[in-house]
């Protein structure tokens, strides 16, 4: 099960507005020998993050914020590139909950919701206001409310609706799994086969 | 209603609809290698589970595999490591794995199909983008995330929702010493690296229907290099007799009345797509990439384009646009994967080759894909041309494809590689790569430059 409930975040941004930022940035190859799904947080965008000597880049975002943000907003079409998982539990691991962007490439998308990393999908117009507002005024936070599924700048109050089925809402704010719903469908699943089995 | 090959097995499939929400899914065969996989056990053994139908997973190691020495102990740990793990897990839930070395050991997109572990109308998943290979057999065949490999474990079902449906039409014939990884590489270079997001694929028209099953692997592996899910080509009397008498595939009455229900697996007539694309096969010519994605190629004879957003790639590459792209220098040739690792491409390059010398300042990697295709070159007389022309050949594994074992092509060098992808650093850090089919991989290995097979080889 993956623990975490959401329902609402409240939290300042890491802004990244650059686009097309793709897994191997998310994660580089190299580091996804492991085999277990923990401590990828330390090396979350690697390369942006540290310069070649290992010592950190100290004009990339994350150096630089204060630490324990909860959403990273980044531009379009964020997560392309290839389909490892690695890159959703590099990002939840570093301690996200939500990534707001204009575009989520496919698998990424679904790889971040079976890890309870939310995607909050904006317009790019709503997407240059965070960007704005919240690159103004420091002392801004972002609040997104998946009961609701609205996003609101708090300082200035503007707000946007995104999209999530019914049925990933609701994993989501109860902290369910897509394999906790299979596993307690494993009845159907059998039945399934018998069926299966009959009708050839 | 008329139904596509697509609707008919996916309909087949459903074992529930969630109401504003996906399908649950059932998985007929699920693969697994060292790479993807150690998560998802991990994750079952957190939880308590043991595997739900560990008859229906099929194990190998391949990413990480050396392609040489094979029988002495992997010399990394970090490549070592995974393997071990590999092989504890299958063991513990009762997993079949083909160890290396084993007869059946390979690339994972190799030997499913090679024992008939692969079969027709199926659904196939495993943890690896190239999974669409298995779709031409006429199956929906597609890569996954850790986490569902760790679904399809617990519950041998998956959360779907039904993508939109691609249909790419191609009819006429191919010219000679024009193959199949030319057809495909023309078909995304014209319909660009994320031309397929978002869809599934049939391949269908004449041209289809004439090739051969690795040749239809080799289109339908490189499917996902569009940004589709899959591709899959509807099963004819060539799947069927392809898959006959494999090791996995059924015996007797039960293989008699597969293969009855799988004739039904095709379109009907007056079936409906989101998209259509047609191509007309006369006019492919072979093909390489330029670029550093694999929709960036172009015929071997002519010269680089200009496109805007690709100065960065060309740099990488070392080329300017206008320059020709023949007679570059090669270093080195790969000739393997799981797009061009089969004994048909092996067959293809040794033909080509046959009393010819390799070029002194080429080092070329032989890579059969599977421990079977080793076997089969050696068997057929092929692995003699390859050694009299001057060829070593090494064992099975995913080798430079993407570089995870020792087999990396050094910075700056140039690769003429029959494999799939090309990104910036994919076969070693700061590699240059030219992704070609057998044929231009046999000039280019022969002539030590990239040059037209056609001319070259007089065909
Ligand atoms: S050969 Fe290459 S593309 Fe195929 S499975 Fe291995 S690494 Fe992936």
């Amino acid at each position: 099960m993956s623990s975490k409930k959401i329902t609402v975040i409240e939290s300042a941004a890491v802004l990244m507005p650059a686009e097309n930022i793709d897994t191997d940035q998310i994660i580089p190859a190299r580091f996804l020998k492991t085999t277990s799904r923990e401590g990828f947080g330390a090396n979350l965008f690697h390369d942006l993050r540290y310069n070649p000597s290992g010592e950190p880049n100290n004009e990339f975002v994350l150096n630089t914020h204060e630490g324990g943000c909860k959403i990273l907003v980044a531009g379009h079409n964020f997560g392309c590139g290839s389909s490892r998982e690695h890159a959703a539990w590099a990002l939840s691991d570093y301690g996200f909950i939500a990534i707001v962007s204009s575009f989520f490439a496919d698998i990424f998308r679904n790889n971040a919701l079976n890890n309870g990393l939310l995607p909050v999908q904006v317009s790019e117009q709503f997407l240059e206001r965070i960007f704005k507002e919240c690159s103004l005024d420091k002392t801004s936070t972002l609040k997104i409310d998946l009961m609701k599924k609205e996003i609101e700048i708090t300082t200035t109050k503007e707000k946007q609706s995104f999209q999530i089925n019914s049925y990933k809402q609701e994993c989501l704010i109860k902290g369910f799994d897509d394999i906790d719903y299979l596993l307690d469908n494993l009845d159907a699943i059998e039945k399934y086969e018998q069926y299966r089995v009959s009708a050839y | 209603m008329a139904k596509t090959i697509f609707d008919k097995i996916w309909e087949r499939h459903v074992v529930k609809q969630i109401h504003d929400g996906p399908s649950v899914l059932y998985i007929d065969r699920h693969f697994i290698h060292e790479v993807t996989s150690p998560q998802a056990f991990a994750g079952l053994d957190k939880r308590g589970l043991k595997v739900f139908r560990p008859l229906q997973t099929f194990a190998t190691c391949d990413h990480n595999v050396p392609t040489q020495n094979q029988h002495l102990p992997i010399e990394d740990p970090s490549s070592r490591i995974p393997v071990e793990q590999l092989a504890k897990n299958t063991k513990a839930h009762g997993i079949k794995y083909f160890p290396l070395g084993h007869p059946g050991n390979g690339i994972v997109h190799i030997i499913g199909p090679e024992q008939g572990i692969t079969q027709c109308g199926m659904t196939i998943v495993c943890g690896d983008s190239h999974t669409s290979t298995h779709g031409a057999f006429g199956n929906i065949a597609f890569g996954i995330g850790t986490s569902e490999v760790e679904m399809v474990l617990a519950t041998q079902t998956l959360m779907q929702t039904k993508p939109k449906q691609m249909l790419i039409e191609v009819n006429g014939s191919l010219g000679k010493g024009v193959c199949s990884k030319d057809l495909i590489l023309h078909i995304i270079s014209s319909l660009g690296s994320s031309g397929g997001t978002g869809y599934f694929l049939e391949f269908a028209g004449s041209t289809i229907e004439a090739l051969g099953m690795e040749e239809r692997m080799t289109i339908c592996n490189m499917s996902i290099e569009m940004g589709a899910r899959g591709g899959l080509i509807a099963p004819d009397q060539k799947t069927f007799d392809y898959l006959n008498g494999r090791k996995y595939s059924p015996k007797g009455s039960v293989w008699d009345n597969a293969v009855s229900s799988w004739r039904l697996l095709k379109s009907d007539a007056g079936c409906s797509y989101d998209v259509v694309h047609s191509f007309d096969a006369s006019s492919v010519e072979p093909m390489v990439t330029y670029g550093t994605n694999p929709g960036a190629a172009i015929a071997v004879n002519k010269t680089i384009p200009s496109v805007a957003g690709e100065e960065k790639a060309l740099a990488y590459m070392g080329f300017k646009a206008g320059e020709k792209i023949c007679d570059l220098k090669i270093d080195y040739v790969f000739v393997g994967s799981c797009t061009n690792g089969r004994i048909e491409d092996f067959r293809l390059f040794a033909n080509a080759v046959k009393g010819k010398h390799k070029h002194p300042d080429v080092v070329a990697w032989l890579v059969p894909g599977s421990k079977e295709v080793e076997r089969q070159i050696h068997d057929q007389g092929i692995f003699d041309i390859l050694d009299q022309a001057g060829f070593e050949l090494r064992q099975p594994g995913c080798s430079a494809c993407l570089g995870m074992n020792q087999d990396k092509i050094p910075e700056g060098k140039y690769s003429l590689s029959t494999s799939n992808r090309n990104f910036e650093g994919r076969q070693g850090p700061g590699a240059r790569t030219i992704l070609a089919g057998p044929l231009v991989a046999a000039a280019a290995a022969i002539t030590g430059q990239i040059t037209d097979p056609r001319t070259y080889f007089k065909l």
